[in-house]
């Protein structure tokens, strides 16, 4: 069975665990470096982004986090957990992890009042994803191995770059699991561990 | 079509906070040192509880002005407090563009009678509940969020801990209970009987609820967090503890890992002196902030 690991330091994290387990895979939380050895894949989960880099540094999650991104094993950022992915956030002198090629803008949708949810067109799926998205960030620039897999009000919302899925929605909020499933199709067979 | 304050909007932003400590501020070097330390949320407001209590008097919405220097200082979310019942107060903090609005039994109530139908606005509101019945009216009404009352400004633990333990019981109490029960429960806790039924479908409340009123130490929030809150609210316990940052930081780490109690004992070193306490049975009766709200 696949196991995918979510980053549990704070934010939405029960509402990706349940996902996971809903598409058929094992769903793990991870609180401490060593939790992520034996995964096949990682959820950065929304929530607050600062408090979450600030548990990171804290907790020497920095190194561990970027060597399973070597790996080459999937990763997928909703929100919070794409500002941590971005290779650049506009306004920052540096990005959290840097592993993906992409530029992000914080709350660039607004504040609170201003969240909404819309049906989004994404690439891949066969009808529409009803999104929401809370405080969202969005990426202004996509390198070119980044393929963008969908744009809202002429926004990027979610893209792929390499193993690094990103969005700026939250799938986890909504009974509607393609995503996810996407994001576990992802696993290539030879990252995944063998388990009986 | 983009749809704006609907209920997934607005529950769904409490929802990023879980697991986090959102932190009573008066300024924006305040609202600074909660965001360095890991808050999640900040709460901007004139005078933290303890302060409230000692002053007396009427205790209002904070000068706009905090609200707007708070805003401006922090990336993070912003909350103000509303009184309980004043649709002005909620509207003006709404235009402002505020986050999320508590409203709040540590204002003097502006209603004796009626809370806000929370409902009608595009921003979500957190309120305050005891037990069970109180919580399913303010969702009745329209809240997005919930949070324990405790007793505010007083740095004991006390009236948190009896709070949250009496809403979780209700709840378990609802999701064992027989179907053909639940409408007498409804009416014994003046609740709604769908709202019960949604209670014992999920398992658990609907929206995100989470401990105030006493926190004081990184241990009070990491037992909070053990009893079963969504996250924690501290009001006067930072700010008003011998050294804010060290306090923030290590509420914030007590709060994410609760059950790592040798790294509580570590956190917990050499903080010094946390708030003054005061001794519940010491607060005349209508002194007492958790009997605001029905």
């Amino acid at each position: 069975m696949k196991r995918i690991g979510v980053l549990a330091l704070q934010g939405a994290v029960r509402e990706h665990l349940q996902t996971i387990e809903a598409c058929g895979a094992k769903a793990v939380p991870v609180k401490k470096p060593a939790e992520l050895l034996d995964l096949d894949a990682l959820v950065l989960p929304g929530g607050e982004s600062t408090t979450m880099r600030r548990l990171i540094d804290r907790y020497r999650f920095m190194d561990p986090l970027r060597d399973f991104a070597e790996t080459g094993k999937p990763m997928f950022g909703t929100c919070a957990g794409l500002i941590l992915l971005a290779g650049e956030v506009a306004g920052y002198e540096e990005p959290h992890l840097g592993v993906m090629d992409v530029k992000v803008e914080r709350n660039s949708f607004g504040r609170q009042i201003d969240s909404f949810e819309a049906d989004l067109e994404i690439k891949g799926l066969d009808a529409p994803f009803n999104a929401v998205f809370i405080r969202a960030p969005h990426i202004i620039s996509a390198g070119p191995d980044t393929e963008v897999l969908c744009e809202y009000d002429g926004k990027i919302v979610m893209a792929r770059n390499a193993q690094f899925l990103g969005c700026s929605f939250h799938p986890e909020l909504t009974l509607d699991h393609r995503i996810t499933d996407y994001f576990i199709n992802m696993i290539s067979v030879e990252h995944q561990s063998i388990t009986i | 079509m983009n749809q704006q304050g609907t209920n997934r909007v607005k529950r769904g932003m409490a929802e990023m906070q879980k697991g986090g400590v959102i932190m009573d501020v008066v300024n924006a070097e305040q609202a600074r040192i909660a965001e360095a330390a890991g808050a999640t949320a900040v709460m901007a407001l004139e005078r933290v509880p303890s302060d409230i209590r000692r002053d007396g008097g009427v205790a209002r919405m904070a000068d706009p002005r905090i609200t707007e220097e708070v805003m401006k200082a922090v990336s993070i979310p912003v909350m103000a407090k509303a009184r309980i019942g004043h649709i002005v107060e909620a509207r003006v903090l709404e235009a402002m563009g505020v986050d999320y609005i508590d409203e709040s039994e540590v204002l003097t109530p502006a209603d004796e009678e009626f809370h806000l139908l929370k409902e009608r606005y595009t921003v979500p509101f957190v309120c305050g509940c005891r037990n069970l019945g109180e919580a399913a009216r303010r969702i009745g009404e329209g809240a997005s969020m919930l949070r324990t009352k405790g007793e505010p400004g007083t740095g004991n633990i006390v009236e948190a801990v009896r709070h949250l333990r009496q809403v979780n019981s209700e709840v378990l109490k609802v999701v064992h209970m027989s179907e053909d029960e639940l409408m007498t429960e409804a009416r014994n806790l003046g609740a709604s009987y769908e709202f019960l039924r949604e209670v014992k479908s999920l398992g658990r409340l609907p929206v995100v609820n989470f401990a105030a009123g006493g926190v004081a130490t990184p241990a009070d929030a990491a037992l909070m967090m053990e009893l079963g809150a969504d996250g924690v609210f501290v009001g006067s316990g930072i700010f008003k503890s011998e050294s804010p940052e060290k306090f923030a930081r290590a509420i914030v780490e007590a709060t994410t890992h609760y059950q790592d109690y040798q790294l509580i004992a570590e956190l917990s070193k050499n903080l010094g002196i946390a708030m003054q306490g005061i001794e519940i049975s010491t607060i005349a009766a209508g002194e007492r902030m958790q009997e605001r709200g029905w």
